[in-house]
């Protein structure tokens, strides 16, 4: 996956249908090279990735091993491979190169096939890297000088980011298939001529019924197969819903009568019934349904659907034949909402009846387990609805502040106030002279007296000294606006041209990331991290001249600002570097006798 | 730092509230640099001049004594439309008068310190009164002309009138005019955005009045105004007079300390035993940086 080349041998073709030209495929991350083994051919090929748009290849057992690369402006590049190996190589590597050369927008080369299996990248960790990189353009930068300029690999990289991966993949969880939003009402296929009237039933829609309906749920498991065989109870189930369907109660109500286990089915489901009155106690009183006082559906009648209910009034004894649609249709959406429960094969109806009842019982016991629960309610009823005129005013508990000694507080502060101003501090001009408040007051006085009798010398001031303070404000104005770094509004980086700026933080990040890999390899226990260190400071020690053209690249009011920033940078270079030489020193001074390579 | 808009007059109609320092200790001591008869009259010269800025501007002086606080002047008043500065001599020594009687000492060693929390605070009061009282009122503004250096005592008093004014974005200029810098009024004006200056030359005390001061709030925003290099406000601890970065805070008073203490020196309250555990992760030690302005 690191090699900065791949060189295969294959064959290009101006079409599918084109016997080719078989030759050598040079694939370097800027471009890719074709020769051709018969010199004289005219088809040399130097195609730089910037203008390949995508890549498409031929599925892994198909007749040729193909890869097609698109060219932005329409035409296209055919090659075969040899074995498929080959073009799978070929097709990783124009795929990182592409993905290099599409930034941000651009489509992800598009894949025709599904992933290969045989390398120890998967394709989707592949396209995850490729995906973090589109996105951040400097990651990019950092993947790009470091792993194709060779210092380091595509591993080492991303073992530092592993965390970033590991966000990628849980973006996108295992989605769990939910149940159909779909009501299912039967809807009877009649063929017209005679007499009989057909039912679907699916396993998906069995497992619905049983997760709607319990009461048909417990028949099934009551009845099937003892009593009667699996068609033969979907039969009678059917037959219910139909006599539903034509809303004619009082057929129902006769044809209950007669079977015992088709009444099971037109009946009122009572276990409904009773988990409804359960979830009622258990609905928060204190719940503001102000905000629901808008929506009126009543002029509405039967929302507008199909399965309106029948208007007329019946007797009391037909009243448990009636079902509300309204009723139907919350319990449909309670179960959407609540999921797919059970992950049973759908396939068995009982093992899908029994695993609901179990679930239905398990939560019923959690239930009674929760019984504080209905106590919390009843403790919240008591707070929100507070009887005021029963309880005795609350006091809060204070205690009054005491400060003994204010001047602390003042102490604290002042002498960092004045040092900041420049002030010398008192101790500069002493003010030790005694005054008694009599005379202060009467000079005080006398002179407010004076001024009032003979009115304000004139003139208040001469010019001379009026310009002395102009100049003086002006200088001391100007002098504070030219301060660099004084404000905390605006920074150094902001001042210095965009170039240098980008410069500056690209060279932070990829001395941070080298001086990461660097710090992580020791101690050098192996071979492979001796390397990887050595190829480390190789690089770290191309970026000193490069900071030091910084420096000179600014203008000479920046320079000083410049190599502030860049100082610590060389600082932890410097520091990398130290540890590198004592750590070769003691190497060699350790191995002096057994230097047989192994470092 | 602009009010609510639709109250207001005009951009550039300024209340001013001028708090003048009738400190006779300091003046007494400020005999040779700045005698209060120049002081006086550079002041009413600038006031006058602020009056003729704008026919709308009001002025109201307050005198920051040693005992007392009292209003000498207010230009709204329409019984001093003519004899404005006779006026105000006239009410400023009645108020020395009062203040006098008031002085239990005898006599002070050094310059003592003028009630500036008490000035500070009859400005506010006045402001909010026109806030409340007037539906179309004027910017406002306070100028502090202050030489007494800062009274310790006042602390809590003065932060908390710097606080409120901040919060009724009412910003205090100050212009100080004793030996030493005041911390007080360096925060003062940081915090509310005002302009804190020191003149070097008390001789042109009028022209730093009128360059700096006399602006009204609108015509700053294009004006080149003295600003301070910066400000530090680390603290140094009430145990060891030590700055520090990094202490631990009474969560009652919030005293700084620059060690774990079972008791708080300031206000008594007990702390508890729980951080002394493991003090590195105690949220109580808060990192204060200098931050510059």
């Amino acid at each position: 996956m690191s090699d900065k080349h791949v060189i295969k041998r294959a064959k290009y073709k101006s079409s599918t249908k084109d016997p080719g030209v078989p030759g050598v495929l040079k694939l370097s991350i800027e471009r890719f090279i074709f020769m051709p083994n018969d010199q004289k051919s005219g088809v040399k090929l130097n195609v730089e990735f910037k203008i390949v748009k995508g890549h498409k290849f031929t599925k892994e057992g198909s007749k040729q091993a193909l890869l097609n690369l698109t060219q932005e402006q329409g035409g296209n590049y055919i090659f075969e491979f040899d074995s498929f190996t080959d073009r799978d190589v070929c097709r990783e590597f124009v795929a990182r190169a592409i993905a290099f050369y599409t930034e941000g927008g651009k489509a992800v080369p598009e894949r025709t096939a599904p992933p290969v299996t045989n390398e120890q990248l998967s394709s989707i960790e592949t396209e995850c890297r490729i995906k973090l990189l589109q996105e951040n353009s400097e990651l990019q930068t950092l993947h790009k000088q470091f792993v194709f300029g060779g210092i380091l690999t595509d591993d080492e990289f991303w073992a530092t980011r592993k965390k970033l991966l590991d966000q990628n993949d849980s973006r996108r969880p295992k989605q769990r298939l939910a149940l159909k939003n779909e009501m299912w009402s039967v809807k009877p296929l009649s063929d017209g001529q005679s007499n009989r009237v057909t039912f679907n039933l699916t396993p998906e829609l069995i497992h619905q019924i049983f997760a709607e309906k319990p009461a048909v749920r417990q028949a099934y498991l009551k009845f099937v197969p003892h009593k009667m065989t699996d068609m033969e109870f979907w039969t009678k189930y059917s037959r219910a819903q139909y006599l539903h369907s034509t809303r004619n109660v009082v057929a129902a109500a006769a044809e209950a009568a007669e079977d015992e286990e088709l009444a099971v089915f037109l009946k009122r489901d009572d276990m409904l019934a009773n988990e409804a009155r359960r979830k009622i106690r258990r609905v928060d009183p204190t719940v503001d349904i102000e905000a629901d006082e808008g929506d009126d559906y009543t002029h509405l009648p039967d929302h507008g659907l199909v399965r309106d209910e029948a208007k007329d009034v019946l007797d009391s004894q037909y009243e448990p034949y009636r079902r509300s649609f309204s009723q139907d249709l919350n319990q449909h959406s309670a179960v959407v909402l609540q999921g797919r429960v059970v992950d049973v094969g759908l396939s068995d109806p009982r093992g899908v009846a029994e695993a609901l009842t179990r679930k239905k019982q398990a939560e019923l016991s959690d239930d009674k387990l929760n019984t504080n629960f209905e106590k919390e309610l009843s403790n919240r009823i008591s707070r929100s609805a507070e009887l005021e005129d029963l309880r005795g005013p609350r006091d809060p508990a204070v205690a009054p502040l005491s400060i003994k000694d204010p001047k602390d507080y003042f102490d604290s502060q002042q002498a960092n106030a004045l040092k900041a101003l420049g002030d010398t501090g008192s101790a500069a001009k002493p003010l030790i002279s005694s005054a008694s408040a009599g005379q202060a007051y009467d000079s005080l006085r006398n002179v407010i007296i004076d001024i009032n009798e003979m009115g304000l010398t004139e003139p208040i001031m001469n010019q001379e000294v009026s310009l002395k303070v102009l100049n003086g404000l002006t200088q001391s104005i100007s002098s504070t606006k030219f301060h660099l770094g004084n404000s905390s509004n605006d920074s150094i980086l902001d001042m210095l041209p965009k170039v240098t700026k980008e410069e500056l933080l690209h060279h932070w990040t990829s001395v941070q990331e080298l001086l990461k890999h660097f710090w992580s390899s020791y101690p050098l226990t192996t071979k492979y991290l001796y390397n990887k260190v050595t190829r480390l400071k190789d690089a770290m020690s191309q970026v000193y001249p490069k900071l030091q053209e910084i420096k000179e690249s600014v203008q000479s009011d920046f320079r000083h600002q410049v190599s502030l920033l860049v100082h610590p940078m060389l600082q932890a270079l410097d520091a990398a570097f130290a540890h590198y030489d004592a750590d070769v020193q003691r190497r060699s001074a350790k191995s002096g006798e057994k230097r047989n390579g192994f470092m | 730092m602009t009010p609510v808009s639709s109250k207001l007059y005009a951009d550039d109609v300024s209340l001013l509230m001028v708090l003048i320092d009738t400190n006779p200790f300091f003046w007494n001591s400020a005999q040779s640099t700045l005698p209060f008869s120049k002081f006086l009259t550079h002041v009413l010269a600038f006031l006058n001049s602020i009056l003729l800025l704008n026919q709308m501007n009001q002025v109201v002086v307050i005198a920051a004594g040693y005992n007392s606080c009292g209003y000498i002047f207010d230009s709204s008043d329409p019984q001093n439309q003519n004899k404005r500065a006779e006026d105000l001599l006239h009410k400023l020594e009645e108020f020395v008068d009062n203040d006098q009687e008031l002085c239990r000492e005898e006599s002070v060693d050094g310059p003592g310190f003028s009630l500036l929390s008490g000035s500070l605070s009859m400005a506010l009061c006045y402001i909010q009164r026109v806030f409340r009282t007037v539906p179309l009122h004027p910017q406002p503004r306070i100028l502090c002309l202050h030489g007494s250096p800062d009274g310790p005592g006042q602390y809590v008093a003065i932060m908390n009138s710097i606080f409120s004014a901040q919060r009724s974005m009412v910003p205090i200029d100050s212009c100080v005019l004793g030996a030493q810098h005041s911390a007080f009024l360096q925060q003062a004006s940081y915090i509310t955005g005002g302009v804190y200056l020191k003149p070097q030359i008390f001789d042109g005390l009028f022209q730093y009045l009128s360059t700096v001061f006399a602006t009204d709030l609108h015509s700053r925003c294009f004006l080149q105004l003295p600003k301070p290099a910066g400000v530090d406000f680390r603290a140094s601890c009430f145990c060891h007079k030590n700055t520090i970065d990094m202490g631990y805070i009474c969560s009652v008073c919030l005293s700084i300390f620059c060690k774990h203490q079972k008791k708080c020196s300031t206000c008594g309250s007990v702390f508890g035993q729980a951080q002394t555990q493991n003090s590195s992760t105690t949220p109580d030690r808060k990192m204060k940086m200098p931050v510059d302005g």
